[in-house]
């Protein structure tokens, strides 16, 4: 039986009538159409689906949604957007992180979640962080940079 | 499939539903091992009961030994001072799992009861001789770790009817011991183990002798599996390299892992055993001075 689900998706409030069995995922991009979360393997290996949820990077594709009640959810769409480019998306952006971009949601939420935990990670920290995130473009060393860069300028975070 | 959600915020709550439910409803906590094996159809129940808003199971405390909340989560085991300075092997275990994301979502419950042969976080749960306390709408009772398994594979526990709560050990430090565990997979992460073991040694009283040893290895036989002889020849004898030489070759005898295509031939994950083992036993050595 459907039901409805209260929770803040990027800083608004949304109820959303669902399926007992629906996972975050389908919430996101079926329900309430926000496609930047992508759906990579589906079962928890290639991180292309993280989204964080209060404060903390999981993947949407094996979460069920129910477990969001009350809940604030935070996408790549509450990141920033082409007219407001988020510091983390910027250094994306000047690294050269971003090649094919199907990773890039997803390791920008991994990302943003470490540099609100930690103000000054370095290359170990990042790398621990990212480590669920698969890149098949880039070969990381970029994307490494990238947070780094971002750690830099912590006070615009 | 399910097709209720019930997310009880009290323990006596989530039994009532299991009670109602007749063996048709089943436990979930992270639902990092659940939803996967749902989506791939190898299970299907009528209702999920997801345990972890029951807000009092996660916690990781000493009193009277260390306790852990069954919904603790790896994150939460990896971070914890507490262990790294008490139970560094089941800190250490549980920073392996999965990612970030798993280990964010994922609980120490469900690894145990998941009862993969070499779930991180059971291997040196029952190096360090945890019981769990299992509860039912007829009372609780409390287990042995080891004891929790079926030979054959699986755990005595059912998880449409019981709720695994606790977690409880005494801290090896505690006894002038030690703890390490070791792991090798095929990626630093993101990879289930090709090998993981996990070692407890206790000092007799003269700090000299080994009082008691407790090696745990995975995925050598259905369920984590004791290195018993292994353990018997490091017991009463004085601590050297050596002697841990000796256990590490008789723990990899006793071992017997399968030939896996994923996992590599049994005679390199024995050669594994034995390399594994050894240096779990040095670190252990090695921690018991902290
Ligand atoms: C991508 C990926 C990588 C992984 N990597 C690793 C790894 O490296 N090492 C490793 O050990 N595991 C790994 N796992 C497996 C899994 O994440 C862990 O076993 C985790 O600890 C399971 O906990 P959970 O809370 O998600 O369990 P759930 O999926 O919620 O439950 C697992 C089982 O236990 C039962 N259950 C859960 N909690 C209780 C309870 N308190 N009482 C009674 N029954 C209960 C459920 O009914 C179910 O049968 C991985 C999983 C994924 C998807
Ligand atoms: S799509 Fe979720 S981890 Fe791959
Ligand atoms: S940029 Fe293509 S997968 Fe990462």
């Amino acid at each position: 039986m459907m039901k409805d689900l209260a929770f803040t998706i990027n800083g608004n409030a949304v109820m959303v009538r669902i399926d007992p069995h629906t996972l975050l995922l389908d919430v996101l991009r079926e329900t309430l159409d926000l496609t930047g979360t992508k759906r990579g393997c589906g079962e928890g290996e290639c991180g292309a689906c993280t989204v964080v949820v209060d404060g903390e990077a999981v993947n949407s594709c094996i979460y069920p949604a129910w477990k969001v009640e009350g809940c604030n959810v935070l996408t790549v769409e509450g990141l920033g957007s082409r007219e407001e480019v988020h510091p983390l998306q910027e250094s994306f952006l000047e690294k050269g992180a971003v090649q094919c971009g199907f990773c890039t949601p997803g390791m920008l939420m991994s990302a943003y979640a470490l540099l609100q935990k930690t103000r000054e990670p370095d290359e170990k920290v990042i790398k621990k962080a990212l480590a669920g995130n698969l890149c098949r473009c880039t070969g990381y060393k970029k994307i490494i940079e990238a947070v780094k860069d971002a750690a830099g300028k912590q006070n615009k975070l | 499939m399910f097709h209720k959600y019930y997310r009880p915020k009290h323990l006596a709550e989530a039994l009532a539903v299991l009670s109602e439910y007749e063996g048709r409803a089943r436990v979930m906590a992270g639902g990092t091992d659940l939803i996967v094996q749902l989506n791939k159809g190898d299970i299907s129940f009528e209702a999920a009961v997801d345990i972890t808003n029951i807000k009092e199971l996660r916690y990781i405390i000493e009193e009277d030994g260390i306790k852990i909340g069954a919904l603790t989560t790896h994150t939460d085991l990896a971070q914890s001072s507490l262990l790294r300075q008490k139970a560094p092997s089941l800190a250490d275990a549980a920073g392996e799992v999965g990612s970030l994301q798993i280990r964010n979502v994922g609980t120490v419950g469900g690894n145990i009861v998941n009862a993969q042969p070499a779930a991180d976080a059971a291997i040196p749960l029952m190096a360090l001789d945890a019981v769990a306390t299992i509860v039912s709408a007829s009372g609780a009772r409390q287990v042995a770790l080891e004891m929790l398994y079926h030979p054959g594979g699986g755990t005595i526990l059912d998880p449409c009817s019981e709720i695994l709560t606790e977690i409880t050990f005494r801290p090896p430090s505690d006894m002038g011991g030690g703890s390490a565990f070791g792991r090798l997979s095929k990626r630093k992460a993101l990879s289930l183990p090709v090998f993981n073991a996990a070692v407890v040694l206790l000092p007799a009283a003269d700090d000299k002798n080994i009082m008691d040893a407790r090696i745990v290895m995975g995925p050598v036989a259905r369920i984590p599996f004791r290195a018993r002889e292994a353990e018997n020849l490091l017991r009463g004898n004085a601590f050297n390299e050596d002697l841990f030489h000796d256990a590490a070759d008789t723990a990899s005898r006793e071992a017997k892992p399968r030939d896996s295509l994923f996992r590599g031939s049994s005679a390199y994950r024995k050669k594994l055993a034995q390399v594994i083992v050894y240096r779990s036993l040095i670190k252990a050595w090695k921690d018991m001075g902290c």
